[in-house]
């Protein structure tokens, strides 16, 4: 049975990556010099009979941001969702095709979920603390698969928390529950969670779309500082999100991929008449 | 009625079935009322410390009591508490968790057919089962026929509860890697609890003060028993033991009796609400940012 490498050496590395392999940031129009993470070939997906999905291939580039943008129902919650494999929750839901991480094709059978979705991490669009104190929501992925002395916990779940710049509002309350925070503190509480236990790829659902303005500013602005140590793929309705927080965009449309780019041609200049429509508000 | 505008009409329907509303409820309220005052007035009288640390007395004798009806019951229930929660919890988690499953879909319904089964039938099934193999009646027998009673409660509450956790929260917790014990251990069940123990209480109100079933399951006695594999006293069987009695002294003691009961009740009834209301409050709002 092939097995998914735990990549150990990732977890061995202190947060902010070593420094071989942080790279300066690209100018656009250098991308084929920046390594593809996740390729993404073929896919397609079904709900029961309805198909959601079709034939969608592009690449998620590491160290960048990947924006998915389209209407309502265009398919880009479920592709993202294909990632993760979290559909197998679900019976009657079903993906087709191919995606390689780091060569290996994660929706192959006789993988081991659990590891799959270790090293691909999620935050949805709803805030969702469990109900246990905030230090043992950010712990909780790190006790799943590492067991550590009391201290480097403690210390992993500070930087996982600083990280997401939440230390500094609840370093005084760690052992209060995680559901006393607010909406915009909550989400960044799942995003703590989910980068504690150091995942390689990061897809972000819609991550702002339920908070006010102000939290939804902080939530960029971490995604801006996470970009240099995960691959992210970020789900929006919000296009201007989309244009200010990425370096590659995916527009889709009634589940098909209509075209990918980086997203300052795709904004500027579009190749598709229907991906210029879209964005210039024509439909939505 | 044609004559008024459509607004005064829609707001004169309005107030008629609000008031309709206000007298069916008033109206329940009041016979609960007055059910709750009457067997208080009846036995108030009988409750003294007497009556509830003594062992019963023939008629005619004052000073009886019905202590070992009051030790039975905790035991019988105790013992039927032991056996239906964990069968129910896990049954009503297994449920919750696999409702799409046919086998699944099967046993809930089954559950729901056994929540309506007489308790007087569940009591001769205890009694063919372990009161005739051993040739005498036992507590155990009637904590088995309470249990029977008590396992579907506690199923539908378990699977009620976890099926309200909203799925983000097990997705969430799937997406961690977290295999699927570590996220109903820790995160359905627990999400889960207040409900989960609004059921367990709502059980034990249930059976408290059946009586059918322990007429031939744990037989009654007049004396101290404290082992589950012998006959045992068990306070509604007394009342009914005391009620059809020619004794007016023994009625006496059967509306004491009554008024335990219904007392007894009362205060899991009132635990079941205040354990929502508590769940509900570990959820606190922070603001906004």
């Amino acid at each position: 049975m092939p097995g998914m490498k735990l990549s150990l050496n990732r977890v061995a590395e202190p947060i902010g990556g070593s420094p071989a392999q942080s790279r300066p940031l690209q100018s656009p129009g250098a991308a084929a010099d920046i390594p593809v993470k996740a390729e993404i070939r073929n896919v397609g997906f079904h709900y029961g009979k309805f198909q959601a999905l079709k034939n969608i291939s592009l690449p998620l580039r590491d160290r960048r941001v990947t924006a998915f943008i389209g209407p309502s129902g265009c398919g880009k919650s479920t592709l993202l969702r294909v990632l993760n494999r979290i559909y197998e929750l679900y019976p009657g839901q079903t993906a087709s095709g191919e995606v390689f991480v780091d060569g290996e094709n994660i929706l192959a059978p006789g993988l081991d979920l659990n590891i799959v979705r270790a090293k691909i991490g999620m935050v949805f669009q709803k805030p969702t603390p469990f109900p246990m104190s905030i230090y043992d929501n950010v712990a909780f992925g790190i006790r799943l698969y590492e067991k550590l002395p009391k201290s480097e916990l403690a210390g992993r779940v500070e930087s996982a928390l600083r990280r997401a710049a939440l230390w500094a509002e609840v370093k005084d309350k760690l052992y209060q529950s995680g559901l006393s925070l607010s909406g915009g503190q909550q989400q960044r509480l799942c995003i703590a969670r989910a980068i504690a236990v150091r995942p390689e790829v990061l897809l972000l659902d819609e991550p702002a779309s339920a908070l006010d303005p102000i939290s939804t500013q902080r939530i960029e602005e971490l995604i801006a500082e996470l970009k240099p140590d995960y691959c992210i793929a970020i789900v929006t309705h919000n296009m201007q999100q989309a244009a200010r927080c990425s370096d590659y965009t995916a527009f889709m449309y009634l589940g098909e991929l209509v075209e990918f780019d980086e997203t300052e041609r795709m904004f500027t200049h579009p190749r598709e008449k229907r991906t210029e429509d879209y964005i210039t508000g024509r439909f939505g | 009625m044609s004559a008024l505008p459509i607004a005064q009409q829609r707001k004169l329907t309005s107030v008629l079935w609000t008031v309709i509303c206000g007298v069916f409820a008033t109206g329940v309220a009041i016979v609960l009322l007055l059910i709750m005052g009457y067997i208080i007035r009846e036995g108030y009288s009988a409750i003294s410390l007497s009556f509830l640390t003594r062992l019963p007395r023939p008629t005619g004798i004052s000073g009886g009591g019905v202590a070992n009806g009051i030790v039975g019951t905790l035991i019988i229930v105790g013992i039927a508490a032991l056996m239906a929660f964990p069968v129910g919890v896990l049954v009503g988690t297994y449920l919750a968790v696999y409702s799409h499953k046919r086998v699944a879909q099967l046993l809930s319904f089954v559950a729901d057919a056994l929540a309506g089964v007489p308790s007087i039938a569940v009591g001769i099934y205890a009694y063919t089962l372990l009161v005739e193999p051993f040739r005498h009646f036992s507590a155990f027998s009637a904590s088995f026929a309470f249990a029977v009673l008590m396992v579907p409660l506690v199923i539908r509450a378990t699977e009620g509860a976890i099926a309200l956790v909203p799925r983000e929260l097990r997705e969430a917790a799937t997406a961690l890697g977290a295999p699927e014990s570590r996220v109903v251990l820790k995160i359905l069940l627990v999400a889960a609890r207040p409900g989960i123990i609004t059921g367990l209480l709502l059980s034990l109100a249930r059976v408290t003060g059946e009586t059918a079933p322990l007429l031939f399951t744990a037989f009654g006695s007049q004396y101290w028993e404290l082992s589950p594999g012998q006959p045992m006293a068990e306070l509604s069987l007394q009342i009914f033991t005391y009620a059809i009695s020619p004794y007016a002294d023994w009625h006496a003691q059967a509306w004491g009796g009554a008024l335990l009961l219904i007392v007894a009740v009362f205060v899991l009834s009132v635990l079941a609400r205040l354990s929502i209301l508590l769940g509900r409050d570990g959820r606190g709002d922070g603001g906004t940012v």
